[in-house]
């Protein structure tokens, strides 16, 4: 059984590095769908021996359902109406990039081999896999300009606390679970809508070009 | 208990109904008004059977940590809610008039909502039995009053009042939940705090942070900011009961503390003396009315410090003589201070209702035009300057009285500075009251005025006899302060207050024959005069040709001998445009006298934390990239850190 959560999670994080490295929007909405799709299979896969409950299966379900579908769908409906650019035009190159996501891989190893685990809790590579989400993501929000890819770093980042939910705290009944993701629903929703508004009133939807919005008066 | 329950209950649903109605204005007032009202008349009956010795407890449980829902009524927290409840109630039905005339057709509701919730905050502040109930109530009664304070917040001078206030009262707070820190590391219940190992510490804490609110110098500067800001009847509140929170804060910390050492006594005696006298001579220079009061507030709260000082200094030295009539006069002061303050405040609101204008030197000859405001102004402000047989003259007398039973380098401090303070004050409120009723209208819009309307009448006219009986029944009430001296001071006090009452009687006595005498010859006045006509002429005009009323002799003049006198202190601002040439035409006067504290110590201050805090704003630059990268690096930083 552990061999495929660790294949799962390698997957996972390899969707990540190909986030990293693309140059077209409509490759990275894919690999956060496609990320969505196969965090799906970890409740079922860690519910291990104890069986498949119908909680996992549930969750599982739950998770194709709003990452897979509802979240690329969300996010693509925003790039046709706001007929946003579909290049990225990112500050860090795509290359840079992919070696930034090689060193946050690095990071996120070096942090897990320090993070003592309960014992019997997951495979070994949970832990670099969702620190590593988590780091990718917030550089994805950091390094691009565009609001929709921060919207995607988001997502990814979002992964990643799932990633360590999933495998570390399965104890943690449903309702958390269902309730966290609803959560991430409503915000993702939420920024959808802000984007789509935001390219059709300002034509671009760069963040850098919005640094007036702060509350203090430059003199 | 269950009274005082419906009482807040009552307050809650009130503020909430006006602010909820929108629609119409009026029904908002009278909602607001009506159900404050109500609830502070029956709030009154558990206020004062807690102060003929029907004390009341409640407690349940609190799902906040450390808190607990405990209320009680004993006698401190009686003493306090009589006087709350009574000018609350009063200034509700004032509030209705006021607000109701409102320029600009602003709804009622947001000040009713937050009035009640000032009245509900102090009502809780006074019978809360735990330090975290206590600092949430102090909390709310801090904001709502804040919020009061800046009703008309379109203009600039309210808004800075307003920040002013903020900032001094989070300030005391701050220190006030130091205190509670350091008082209870094991229970935040009061019923568990007992003598303190750092009581110095503490007691020195309880001063700043009760003091900030009681307006003691220079922790006072909000105030004269904040009372002009505010509607009148909140004036009243926040002058007559709101300020004296931080009393009854300072005496239910010392309930704690224990014995008493030489220096708290010494302390609150420097502080009282040096804040009386400063603020009094505040109160000379200023032009606006509502500030004059707001000063003389700072000068009566100060009063009420010596008087606590005489007490802790008898409390030390052993003789319950000086620290029963030091304490006594300090509560008693307590009293007159609420109900006279009040109805200064009250009539300060009906004048500038009726003329539009707080300014000394611009109104005049009220006494005519309002003869029900002017003679209630004069009752409270013969009360509040000290004159017999008003009780601001009892609560000095027996502070003066325990002080000389005293001898030493404390006591006479406190009598020279309430010597001073008490002459100085008279010349105050002499200014205020001539300046602002007597002589000629010096503008158009005075001209006019006229007396309010009975909402707003009723109120002072129920005050100001309450006052004169509050005096003249002084010889009889004092034994019933006893238990509250005794939770105070902690020693049997009965025996001190009964001997003490011979002497006031006396002046009881002389002040009712005076009172005759003055009645009788105002009374063989009138019937001399009647059936005759009695004629008005200018008075003697130096031999000008035209004298105009904005030539009278103002309030300005009158200090001017005293404001020359304490300029060093006062640092009184002149700017004028004198008149040139044999044929002058236009000319310009003005002085103007800021508050010393705020601009020779506060203001540098502030200047420097905000010139310190200006290179802050270079982090809030607004790229969001930036603002990620430092959470995400933090993070990292944070993690590697504690996982070596």
């Amino acid at each position: 059984m552990n061999s495929w959560i660790d294949a799962d999670l390698v997957l996972i994080t390899l969707t990540s590095l190909v986030l990293l490295g693309a140059s077209r929007l409509g490759t990275t909405i894919r690999m956060v769908a496609l990320q969505g799709v196969l965090l799906s299979p970890l409740p079922l896969l860690l519910a291990g021996d104890a069986g498949i409950t119908l909680r996992a299966a549930g969750l599982a379900v739950a998770t194709v359902l709003i990452k897979g579908i509802g979240f690329p769908w969300l996010m693509d409906r925003a790039v046709r109406g706001g007929s946003l650019r579909r290049e990225l035009d990112p500050r860090l190159g795509y290359n840079a990039s992919l070696l930034a996501g090689v060193l946050l891989l690095a990071v996120a190893f070096l942090l897990s081999s320090r993070l003592p685990l309960p014992p019997g809790e997951g495979t070994p590579l949970v832990l670099p896999a969702a620190l590593f989400n988590i780091l990718a993501g917030m550089f994805v929000i950091a390094s691009r300009r565009q609001a929709i890819t921060q919207v995607l770093g988001y997502l990814v980042l979002e992964n990643g606390i799932y990633v360590f939910g999933v495998g570390i705290a399965s104890h943690q009944p449903l309702l958390v679970e269902l309730g966290i993701l609803l959560d991430v629903f409503a915000a993702v929703f939420v920024m959808g809508i802000v984007i789509f508004h935001m390219g059709r009133e300002l034509d671009h939807i760069d963040t850098g070009r919005m640094t007036l919005l702060n509350d203090w008066e430059k003199e | 208990m269950t009274l005082l329950l419906v009482a807040l209950g009552l307050l809650v649903a009130g503020g909430a109904a006006a602010l909820l109605c929108r629609q119409s204005p009026r029904a908002a007032n009278l909602l607001g008004a009506g159900s404050a009202a109500a609830a502070c008349a029956l709030g009154l009956v558990p206020a004062v059977t807690g102060l003929v010795g029907g004390g009341a407890r409640l407690e349940s449980a609190w799902s906040v940590p450390g808190g607990s829902l405990a209320l009680a009524i004993d006698p401190l927290s009686a003493f306090f809610l009589v006087p709350l409840f009574g000018l609350c109630g009063l200034a509700a039905v004032y509030g209705a008039g006021y607000l109701s005339a409102a320029p600009g057709g602003r709804s009622p509701g947001p000040p009713w909502f937050h009035f009640s919730w000032l009245v509900a905050g102090m009502v809780v502040v006074v019978t809360a039995r735990n330090a975290v109930l206590f600092l949430v109530a102090w909390e709310v009664m801090s904001l709502a009053s804040y919020f009061l304070v800046t009703r008309d917040d379109e203009r600039e001078d309210v808004r800075e009042a307003g920040w002013t206030y903020l900032v001094a009262t989070h300030f005391g707070n701050a220190c006030l939940i130091a205190l509670f820190a350091l008082l209870g590391p094991r229970s935040l219940d009061f019923a568990d705090f007992g003598p303190a190992s750092h009581a110095g510490l503490l007691f020195v804490l309880a001063l700043i942070g009760f003091g900030t609110k009681a307006g003691f110098m220079p922790l006072h500067v909000w105030l004269p900011e904040a009372h002009p800001a505010a509607p009148s009847h909140v004036s009243a509140v926040m002058s007559g009961v709101m300020i004296k929170m931080g009393i009854y804060g300072l005496l239910r910390t010392l309930t704690w503390l224990g014995p008493p050492p030489l220096w708290w006594g010494g302390l609150l005696i420097a502080a009282g003396a040096a804040s009386g006298v400063v603020a009094v001579m505040f109160a000379l220079a200023q032009r606006d009315l509502k500030r004059v009061l707001a000063y003389s507030s700072v000068e009566n709260t100060s009063i009420i410090a010596l008087g606590l000082g005489v007490g802790l200094v008898g409390l030390h030295a052993g003789t319950p003589g000086v620290a029963v009539l030091g304490l006594a006069g300090a509560l008693l002061h307590v009293w007159t201070h609420a109900l006279g303050k009040g109805l200064l405040f009250l009539g300060a609101g009906a004048v500038l209702h009726a003329t539009g204008t707080r300014d000394l030197d611009r109104l005049g000859g009220l006494a005519r035009r309002m003869p029900l405001t002017s003679a209630t102004f004069l009752v409270g402000a013969a009360a509040i300057a000290g004159l017999p047989p008003l009780s601001g003259f009892f609560s000095e007398f027996l502070i003066l009285y325990g002080a000389v039973q005293h001898a030493g380098l404390h006591s006479l401090a406190a009598m020279v500075a309430l010597a001073l303070m008490s002459g100085l004050a008279a010349a105050v409120f002499v200014r205020a009251f001539g300046g602002a009723f007597l002589g000629v209208a010096r503008d158009d819009g005075v001209r006019v005025a006229h007396d309010p309307g009975a909402a707003m009448r009723a109120p002072m006219a129920i005050l100001a006899p309450a006052l004169l009986a509050l005096g003249l029944s002084t010889p009889v009430l004092l034994p019933a302060l006893a238990p509250v001296v005794e939770q105070i001071g902690g020693l049997p006090a009965r025996r001190e207050l009964d001997a003490a009452t011979a002497p006031l009687a006396v002046v009881v006595l002389g002040s009712t024959i005076f009172l005759a005498l003055v009645a009788l010859i105002a009374g063989l006045r009138r019937s001399l005069l009647a059936g005759r006509t009695v004629g008005a002429a200018a008075t003697w005009d130096c031999g000008y040709a035209h004298p105009a009323p904005r030539m009278q002799y103002t309030a300005s003049s009158f200090a001017q001998p005293l404001t020359a006198l304490f300029g060093p202190v006062l640092r009184t601002r002149l700017t004028w445009d004198a008149p040139r040439g044999l044929f002058p035409a236009a000319a310009a006067f003005a002085t103007r006298t800021p508050d010393v504290v705020r601009e020779a110590a506060l203001r540098p201050l502030f200047d420097l934390v905000s010139g310190a805090l200006h290179a802050m704003h270079r982090l809030q630059h607004g790229r969001l990239h930036l603002y990620v990268i430092s959470i995400a690096l933090t993070l990292v930083v944070l993690l590697l850190w504690r996982l070596s």
